[in-house]
């Protein structure tokens, strides 16, 4: 069996109409639609297009460099990578648990990054659609945009990322890809200046935080309709929840409930993540669609991210985010929460609940002083498993005894969500666009479904594909540079180029 | 708190300047940090247009001033892209390690293409039976080796950094509105 709208019966003679890029999203990804000659959707995807094969190049390194590599995969998110890498390599130095002052940097760092990246999916990237709607004027739909018409609401997401972007820069270093984490540790603490440069503007963001969420709201209930329509299906929820069924973004057991909201699965420990999920390859897409072993391909799949880790615990442990959590919950008059466009309301409670994490932190001594590193009992293979801003992603390494690392495994946040985006998608295509000519702002639509995944389509890039064609790369003096052709059985075969060769222009 | 090195004067400009930003094989990073400008970015924007950009839904670029690249090349359409940046852009920056010498994603420069296709598909942990190398017409053909933009299109400056700060591009664009050559000078030019 496939999915509805996947792959169309008989795509010859179908209209091919392409989305391409996909933009106010990270990275790198597009849609394509086949149409009849009555504007029927027969087929749509969406394709994530760019190989890096970072699983392969970190194999041979030593696993002290993987923390600070990793976070080249995603420049909005490379707290995650690093954070997650680290964890899995404390388990291979046996640094379980780390010291009091690590963990209490590491969440710091991390729940800095929690609010400055959904602050800027919300506000820079996805309040255009929101503020103006989904087929206003694309010279409009963008943070300028916003800027020019609601000037108080673009400058306080810009605060609040601002804000978050400092706490990252003040434990990591710098702001994108720092070295704060380091494998059974931290490589610095924070100084008392530090915490109190961020106390003094905490009463600010916690209010800012706030009327984030009631933004998020009143969209919902100014428009019910749409927002609990738009792109709604049904599916499973998996996120990591703390032992006592918390929300917790940094540590935790694995959790999945069904559709009707039933827990399925409860408190897998992270390293056995492989017995939970397994990864299916489309020749379509780059991003492989992970299932739940248990259910398989068809049953298994699952949402990741806010929308799911919000229904997912049993409360948010802290107080302001716990009364909004319960209103979002109230919504659902006693079923889940399944709409796309509730992601963006529930994305903005775990952003109320990052501000308030961090002033509490912030009154932690252990910040201040005590031990950087810990070490242990050296083991073979360690698994890192943490909430990033977009949902579960997991690091999973086997390190040899000479410090090189021998096998990487990584599923990223996105990639979790793979298939849900794909149902997106494909439900925006049958409601709205099925049988009308297709415009631009129709077409929008299609992203605005995706958008609200806050999909990391850098993150999600493994692997190579194919295109039935020789390209060869030319430099501006006709030089060759590379050169690909594709052989009539599939494989890629390559040519000798001289790319080492400084070509003076 | 960011602070500017000394000397540099305001932001001033004739008239907006057309900018047009992409990410290639790059990780998002460098647009990451030109939005660390922060407010700056409200000042920026009084003289800045955005034309094509992941910031805008605008798709294809137009004639623009200036066209930020963030990313080397790792795939024909790749390639393509940066050819169109070059043709519609007065000024061609190649921003932070990745435009400039590969970056971080040229570390797959050492291994065979082919090889890792397998190895990812066929071969990894946790993949389900059947596993096969995606070959549909809609994905791009990779490159065999990533290649820094300037192989491939003349390149007017280099913005180093992974990614440059958020005062490194202050400073530059601030030079580039003014109509003098940029100098980032001590503090601002350094990797990591």
């Amino acid at each position: 069996m496939s999915f509805a709208l996947e792959t169309a019966a008989h795509p010859e003679g179908l209209r091919r109409v392409a989305i391409d890029p996909v933009s106010r999203v990270e990275g790198h990804g597009k849609v394509t639609l086949l149409l009849d000659e009555h504007n029927h959707v027969q087929q749509a995807r969406l394709h994530i297009v760019e190989f890096r094969g970072f699983e392969k190049f970190i194999e041979g390194r030593p696993y002290w460099e993987v923390p600070v590599m990793v976070q080249r995969l995603c420049g909005i998110c490379p707290v995650s990578h690093h954070l997650a890498a680290s964890k899995a390599f404390d388990r291979v130095l046996g640094a379980t648990p780390i010291s009091a002052s690590a963990e209490a940097v590491r969440r710091l760092m991390h729940y800095g990054q929690m609010l400055q990246s959904h602050a800027l999916h919300f506000f820079h990237l996805s309040s255009p659609d929101l503020l103006f709607g989904f087929d206003s004027p694309v010279a409009q739909r963008n943070i300028v945009g916003v800027a020019q018409a609601h000037p108080e609401i673009a400058k306080k997401g810009i605060l609040l990322r601002k804000f978050g972007q400092e706490i990252i820069r003040i434990t990591a270093g710098k702001r994108v890809h720092g070295t704060g984490a380091v494998p059974g540790g931290v490589n610095k603490l924070v100084s008392a200046e530090e915490r109190d440069s961020l106390k003094r503007e905490l009463p600010q963001m916690l209010a800012w935080a706030q009327d984030a969420v009631d933004i998020a709201k009143q969209l919902h209930a100014q428009n019910p309709a749409l927002y609990n329509r738009f792109g709604s299906f049904r599916s499973n929820l998996l996120s990591i929840v703390r032992a006592d069924g918390a929300m917790d973004l940094y540590n935790g057991v694995l959790r999945v409930r069904d559709e009707a909201g039933h827990i399925l699965v409860d408190g897998v420990d992270d390293q056995k993540y492989l017995d939970l999920i397994e990864e299916e390859v489309r020749p379509w897409s780059y991003m492989k669609f992970p299932h739940l072993r248990s259910l398989g391909r068809e049953l298994g799949w699952y949402r990741v991210g806010p929308l799911a880790r919000v229904q997912n615990c049993d409360f948010i442990p802290s107080e302001r985010a716990e009364i909004e959590r319960q209103a979002f919950v109230d919504w659902g008059k006693g079923e889940p929460v399944h709409a796309t466009l509730a992601y963006h309301w529930a994305r903005m409670i775990e952003m109320l609940h990052a501000v308030e994490v961090i002033a509490e932190l912030l009154d932690d001594p252990a910040l201040l002083s005590g031990d950087l590193l810990t070490s242990g009992q050296r083991q073979r293979s360690g698994v890192g498993i943490i909430e990033a801003p977009r949902g579960t992603l997991i690091h999973d390494y086997d390190v040899g005894d000479n410090d090189l690392v021998t096998r990487c495994n990584l599923i990223v946040s996105t990639t979790h969500n793979n298939q849900a985006m794909n149902e997106a998608v494909r439900s925006v295509a049958r409601d709205y666009l099925d049988g009308h000519e297709l415009t631009e702002g129709l077409l929008n639509h299609i992203e605005v479904a995706i958008r609200a995944y806050d999909p990391c389509l850098s993150c999600a890039t493994h692997a190579l594909g194919q295109m039935p064609l020789d390209v060869t790369l030319l430099a501006a003096d006709g030089t060759v540079l590379d050169r690909v052709q594709k052989s009539a059985l599939g494989g890629v075969s390559r040519s000798i180029n001289h790319s080492s060769d400084e070509i003076s222009l | 708190m960011n602070i500017l090195p000394n000397g540099v004067p305001p932001l001033h400009a004739p008239r907006k300047l057309k900018l047009a930003t992409v990410s290639l094989a790059g990780c998002f990073g460098c647009h990451m940090s030109f939005l660390d400008m922060d407010e700056r970015l409200l000042q920026l924007l009084e003289y800045v247009e955005i034309d094509r950009s992941p910031l805008t839904d605008i798709k294809t670029i137009g004639r623009c001033d200036i066209g930020l690249i963030e990313g080397g090349l790792c795939n024909a359409e790749n390639v393509h892209v940066l050819r169109e940046f070059r043709s519609h852009c007065k000024t061609l920056v190649a921003v932070g390690a990745c435009a400039i010498n590969g970056g971080l994603p040229a570390q797959r420069n050492q291994r065979d293409v082919g090889q890792m296709l397998r190895d990812v598909y066929c071969g990894q942990t946790g993949i389900d039976a059947g596993g096969q190398i995606p070959n549909d017409p809609e994905l791009p053909l990779p490159l065999n080796h990533v290649h820094p933009i300037h192989e491939v299109v003349h390149v007017d400056y280099y913005l180093p950094g992974c990614p440059p700060s958020a005062d490194a591009f202050w400073t530059f664009l601030n030079d580039l509105l003014a109509g003098r050559t940029p100098q980032l000078g001590h503090g601002l030019i350094h990797y990591d």
